[in-house]
């Protein structure tokens, strides 16, 4: 382990990645110039004001997007240069991803819901049960396994979701605004849940949110402003 | 994967079983009609069949004229009494040749009155078609050589003139002339072409030229030939005897028909099958308007699940994953509709066949053909919504609310 509690070296790594929408005179730059590293094991929170470019930056990360300068390196692999298929394929196999919306299937058993990344990745039915029963214990959901999403609280659906993220055992995890919904004291279990699969499991994670008191959790601050991130200080924290 | 799309689709079906319904009832509707139109024409085509089956399969018929596409040319000459003997004397093998004379006529019993077709005919004709008496007995000799004026009642006339009374001996009255009644036939049903065969009168042929008509014109012989030898070669040489009579030579074409069954079968049943083919094209359009209606609420369904779709994308479904989940839906809907429709086709045909006393002819070949259809109407109008669903850009389609 290294003295920050992270291991081994960078999982991500962005050198001097620009997303720019539009052409010509019209050409926005969403993100200019980002530079950013993410070691094995870290959990990392993205903060900045609406427009920083924060989320433009996840969806680059999240292999959903990609890049329009610069290079994105995943595990030393260049996403820039992989196809929309295999990209899909990275983050079915590398990725889990965690929304602010919850974004589960409705009128759908939380068990088939978390099933169905294991479905994308061709388990087998007893295997795939198996594996969402775990993941849905892990997030403490144990015996909510029939429950739809409409039955289920705000907290409950983000504890699925992350099951759900979870469950294909993932090297990163992204989570978009994953308390967004939330009142403090389901937003607070629901870090407690995530900072525990960081330390338990070494799972990376990086997240997006606006909110300080969650932000806290994360084992470093990256700051996005107008497109670029800000440079931090010593302990990761931003005056 | 294809196993779990199928539940899928079955889901989202369900959660919209109204729309869904009303989405598929263009392909139940075009389903159902292709195959009830199909069974309805194969039915009548198998009771044509059968009823001139009925007739004996060594049966001929002789007509002047040409009757090619349904018509008669007028100007035909007609056959007489001379030419009948002349088959009957010449051609080899025949069991019996009956010349028949029809006319329309109005029959009166009494108060009665009932219009029906009279028929002169010889005693041939009951061994020709095949008819037993059911009361009574066939024309004398004598009755026949003289033209007496005596009949024979067809069941459907018995009924509607005696009701439960016994008609021997009776006298009815056949157009101007009062007849006895000495004998009543068996009940035979409708006919191929769907008239009452029992709506008729017999009278013996000479009766009928002289008395009724006028005329010594045969427009009609039946002609059976004995069990065991060929109509084909009972069909030639009939012919060949008449183009002498008629004195028809070289390449001149005949003015007569000589109809085996086969001939006889085609003729009915083609008006059949194309009125059959029409009413399918029909239907098929039918399909094709379902087909738009499916293609149409699968878009409206990508389009509300499109953070769905961005959801599957972002763990990890591919392209392929998500068009195959649209595509199957779009398949399981139609093949529903089929699905329904066929139920639907099954049970409208069982009640329109006892409705028109046919026989059920489902054909399995039409409805797994109208199975199938309706499947690829799923796969060809729900490609394009499918496709859209899966090229979505996963950014897009998570943003959306």
């Amino acid at each position: 382990m290294n003295q920050d509690g992270t291991r081994g070296g960078p999982v991500i790594r962005l050198e001097g990645v620009g997303r720019q929408y539009g052409k010509g005179q019209a050409a926005v730059h969403a993100l200019r110039g980002v530079d950013l590293a993410i070691r094995e094991g870290e959990f990392v929170a993205v903060m900045g004001p609406s427009g920083s470019g924060k989320s433009t930056c996840m969806n680059i990360l999240g292999c959903l997007d990609t890049a329009t300068q610069g290079t994105y390196w995943f595990s030393g692999v260049d996403v820039g240069s992989l196809t929309r298929n295999q990209r899909a394929l990275l983050r079915r196999h590398y990725l889990g991803f965690v929304f602010q919306g919850f974004n589960l299937l409705n009128r759908t058993s939380a068990l088939e819901n978390v099933e169905l990344p294991l479905i994308y990745r061709g388990d087998r039915r007893g295997e795939r049960r198996k594996r969402a029963r775990e993941a849905l214990a892990a997030v403490g959901l144990s015996g909510w396994e029939r429950h739809s999403p409409g039955e289920l609280s705000g907290g409950q659906q983000q504890r699925v979701a992350i099951a759900r993220a979870m469950v294909t055992e993932p090297s990163v995890l992204f989570a978009d605004e994953p308390t967004g919904n939330l009142d403090t004291g389901r937003s607070i279990e629901i870090m407690e849940l995530l900072v525990d699969y960081n330390r338990s499991r070494g799972i990376t994670i990086v997240m997006v949110t606006h909110e300080r008191e969650m932000a806290a959790f994360a084992s470093r601050i990256v700051s996005f402003r107008d497109g670029s991130v800000v440079p931090a200080g010593p302990e990761g924290e931003v005056s | 994967m294809i196993a779990n799309a199928f539940s899928l689709a079955l889901q989202a079906i369900r959660r919209n079983a109204l729309r869904s319904f009303l989405t598929v009832l263009g392909i139940v509707i075009g389903v159902s009609a292709v195959i009830i139109m199909v069974t309805i024409g194969k039915g009548t085509t198998a009771k044509v069949t059968a009823d001139i089956a009925a007739l004996g399969s060594n049966m001929l018929i002789v007509h002047p004229g040409q009757s090619r596409h349904g018509g008669r040319s007028a100007e035909a000459k007609p056959l007489e009494v001379a030419d009948v003997e002349a088959i009957a004397r010449e051609v080899p093998h025949l069991a019996a040749v009956a010349p028949v004379a029809m006319k329309s006529s109005p029959i009166v019993f009494g108060n009665d009155n009932y219009n029906t077709q009279a028929a002169g005919v010889d005693n041939d004709y009951f061994k020709a078609r095949n008819w037993d008496m059911a009361l009574g007995r066939t024309f004398l000799p004598s009755e026949l050589r003289a033209g007496t004026a005596v009949c024979i009642l067809g069941n459907t006339v018995v009924n509607e003139l005696f009701g439960g009374m016994n008609p021997l001996g009776q006298r009815v009255r056949l157009g101007e002339i009062s007849f006895e009644v000495v004998g009543t036939l068996v009940a035979k049903g409708q006919s191929g072409m769907g008239s009452d065969q029992d709506d008729v009168a017999l009278v013996p042929l000479r009766t009928m030229q002289r008395r009724i008509i006028g005329n010594t014109d045969i427009p009609l012989v039946f002609v059976s030939v004995s069990d065991g030898y060929s109509t084909e070669d009972s069909v030639a040489e009939i012919e060949e005897l008449l183009r002498q009579r008629r004195r028809i030579t070289g390449n001149k074409e005949d003015d007569f028909s000589v109809m085996d069954m086969k001939e006889i079968t085609e003729t009915l049943t083609g008006t059949t099958k194309v009125l059959t083919g029409l009413l399918g094209a029909v239907a098929a359009v039918s399909l094709l308007v379902g087909g738009i209606g499916i293609m149409n609420i699968m878009l409206v369904s990508v389009t509300e699940r499109t953070r769905e779709i961005g959801t599957r994308l972002a763990i990890g479904a591919m392209e392929r994953d998500v068009l195959t989940q649209f595509l199957v839906e779009a398949v399981v809907l139609s093949s529903l509709g089929g699905v329904i429709g066929i139920v639907l086709a099954v049970v409208t045909s069982a009640w329109l066949a006892g409705l028109f006393k046919i026989p059920l002819v489902l054909d399995p070949g039409i409805v797994a053909l109208a199975f199938l259809f309706s499947a690829a109407v799923g796969v060809v109008f729900g490609f394009f919504p499918a496709r859209r669903a899966a090229r979505m850009d996963p950014v897009e389609a998570l943003r959306r609310e």
